[in-house]
């Protein structure tokens, strides 16, 4: 328990990878919130990203690591962008409202 | 040791607390504010493990870049101001919320079973390709191989952000009529003929200018 070992960073990112999946099925408010949740769920993968790295003494984990948030930074941008241009349109970015595919 | 592992669940304790308070709070605009709560909290963590280039990159891009440009279009979109819709379930009569609690739990149990079975067999993992010294900083070895190494996928998440700008640029752009701007090509094929313009002025008359 006070020796903190790589089960200790993989539960914690299980707990907020969990965290993540849970905000975008219970989402009903708006959409940013469920790109937040996104992001979390891409913190929980470079957790245990890192947490690998340094256990087993391995340096890629943390260059992918470095991938993984130029490609997440590019991501929200996009979806930021989406997101404007949507409400833009039509007025409205709550979850049950968007319904022009018919889903 | 104990100090490493007190800070270790007060830095993780904050961490789950924020995520959860993201997905369940009503306004959106705190929301963001404990996503950032969040990364910087976990880069909290990875600078305690000892990873501090990444922690540092962290709140770099994340607190400065990516949750500054989520408050940016909460604000612009005005929608912070739809409160009182926690979970609201008028659209299925509610049925998501123990069916996404059901998947979620299933998903945190595969979670830990695989973690369990890393405990189990620890040697499961030792093809080392790039080892870690102790003799040079974390950020020295991280530019070591970043550069040498992994040169093309650095130039390639270069253009994915490259590419990501373009599109964020074309996708919200939007022509505006009446906006007087700039045109280069009537500028420099503009003639003498157009522009100048020779009259004979009488005394006493002036010139009539009938532009």
């Amino acid at each position: 328990m006070l020796s903190i070992g790589l089960g200790h960073y993989l539960t914690l990112a299980a707990i907020i990878f969990t965290i993540g999946v849970v905000g975008i099925f219970l989402n009903r408010k708006n959409v940013i919130v469920i790109l937040m949740s996104i992001e979390l769920i891409l913190l929980a993968v470079n957790i245990n990203l890192v947490a690998f790295s340094i256990f087993i003494n391995d340096l890629s984990g943390q260059i992918f690591t470095l991938f993984i948030l130029t490609v997440a930074a590019a991501e929200a941008a996009i979806g930021l962008a989406i997101i404007v241009v949507y409400f833009r349109n039509s007025d409205t970015i709550r979850v049950e409202e968007i319904k022009n595919l018919k889903g | 040791m104990i100090a490493h592992s007190v800070f270790f669940y007060i830095f993780s304790l904050i961490a789950i607390v924020s995520a959860v308070m993201v997905t369940v709070s009503k306004n959106t605009v705190h929301s963001v504010f404990f996503l950032i709560l969040d990364f910087i909290s976990i880069s909290c963590l990875f600078i305690m493990i000892g990873a501090e280039f990444l922690g540092m990159i962290m709140l770099i891009v994340y607190v400065g870049a990516v949750a500054v440009l989520f408050l940016f279009v909460v604000m612009m979109l005005n929608v912070a101001e739809q409160k009182g819709q926690w979970f609201s379930s008028r659209w299925d009569g509610g049925t998501h919320i123990p069916v996404g609690l059901l998947v979620s739990l299933i998903i945190f149990f595969e979670l830990i079973i695989v973690i369990g079975g890393w405990k189990y067999k620890p040697d499961l993992l030792n093809s080392l390709s790039i080892n870690v010294s102790n003799e040079v900083t974390n950020t020295r070895s991280i530019g070591n191989v970043l550069y040498t190494d992994y040169i093309l996928l650095f130039q390639i998440s270069g253009m994915i952000l490259l590419v990501a700008m373009i599109g964020a640029i074309v996708l919200t752009y939007r022509e505006r009529a009446g906006v007087k701007r700039q045109s280069y090509v009537k500028q420099i094929s503009r003639e003498r003929d157009e522009g100048v313009d020779l009259v004979d002025a009488e005394r006493n008359k002036g010139v009539k200018i009938d532009a």
